[in-house]
């Protein structure tokens, strides 16, 4: 699937996905365990993505400088730091250790 | 859309500042989006269409992982699933019909939903919805823009650290949903899924191996529960 195919694919689907919902009946989805999933499934993917996104070295499991972002925005987190603070802060940790050669 | 009164002028104010905020991030999203391999205008038409700050960042950290076009698809529409559910509360709250139930549905995101509910009165829902919705829609596809002109212009992305303030990103999505105990063990078990499958599978697959956990833990809830949900079960009569 080419970048073009999967950027519109995925749109169309994200549009799909919430057009449905103005759609089907209240009742559908509103049993308990369906609330559980849902309230669950952004937490067990976001988590899963955190993890690839920072140790997957191409296929390894590997410790490198992007760990070290992560760390400093957790701490940056926990200091109630904005969204895009906290990104500078991971992006600055991870560019910095790189640049003196340490990870 | 708008029928600002003094009762509902506060909510719409709300949403511009909510919408400004949001637009924030949507500049890392758009330098993000080229870092992992989309040109600009491929970061632009993602924030235009699937317009979820979410599921975008779970499309390209697919890709940039080297994970296939429907890896990326299907970890960005499970992400996504949840705005289905907004649109059922939405729904009721709107009333759309027609061509503007089409509109309402692509402006219906976390931030939209969040604000029309965090408002008293009917009136003041619907002011909310849609001021948040198209500020944030404004914003944060004016910053996807903004922000991938400035990737495209920094060059090689990790040594500015791009590939880190992607990990920084997802964690920064998921620290206010980590609230509850059983969320935290969710995520401690997805992250092990996802790592523990990672040498086995091609990129990509490993988040959705890790979406199993969310179902699983839906239908068994006694296993994540934590003590404070089993001890307001024993207090049920």
């Amino acid at each position: 699937m080419s970048a073009w195919s999967a950027v519109i694919l995925a749109g169309l689907l994200s549009w799909a996905t919430k057009f449905a919902g103005f759609l089907v009946p209240q009742r559908w989805l509103a049993g308990p365990l369906v609330g559980r999933m849902m309230a669950y499934l952004p937490v067990a993917l976001l988590a899963a993505l955190v993890a690839v996104q920072t140790f997957d070295g191409g296929g390894r499991v590997v410790l490198d400088a992007r760990a070290a972002g992560l760390v400093a925005a957790v701490v940056a987190l926990m200091l109630r730091a904005p969204f895009l603070l906290v990104i500078v802060i991971a992006a600055a940790t991870a560019a910095g250790l790189r640049a003196l050669g340490v990870a | 859309m708008f029928p600002l009164t003094p009762e509902t002028r506060p909510a719409a104010r709300q949403g511009l500042a909510v919408g400004f905020a949001t637009g924030l991030y949507g500049l890392s999203f758009g330098a993000l989006a080229v870092a992992a391999g989309l040109n600009v205008w491929q970061a632009v038409a993602l924030s235009a269409l699937l317009f979820s700050g979410g599921s975008q960042f779970a499309l390209i950290g697919v890709l940039a992982s080297g994970g296939s076009g429907a890896a990326a698809v299907a970890a960005s529409t499970l992400l996504g699933l949840r705005n289905g559910f907004y649109g059922v509360q939405m729904a009721r709250v709107l009333r759309p019909r027609g061509v503007t139930r089409a509109v309402a549905a692509q402006l219906t995101i976390d931030e939209s939903t969040a604000v029309a509910l965090a408002q008293a009165e009917p009136a003041q829902q619907r002011v909310g919805f849609w001021a948040t919705g198209w500020s944030v829609y404004v914003f944060w596809n004016a910053m996807t823009l903004a922000g991938a002109l400035l990737g495209n212009a920094l060059g090689d992305p990790k040594a500015w650290g791009l590939d880190a303030a992607a990990s920084g990103a997802f964690m920064a999505l998921l620290w206010p949903r980590l609230a509850s105990r059983a969320a935290r063990r969710i995520a401690v078990g997805a992250a092990a899924v996802a790592l523990l499958a990672t040498p086995w599978v091609p990129p990509g697959v490993p988040i959705l191996l890790a979406a199993l956990v969310a179902v699983l833990a839906g239908a068994r809830p006694n296993w994540v529960a934590g003590r404070e949900a089993a001890a307001l079960q024993e207090r049920r009569p």
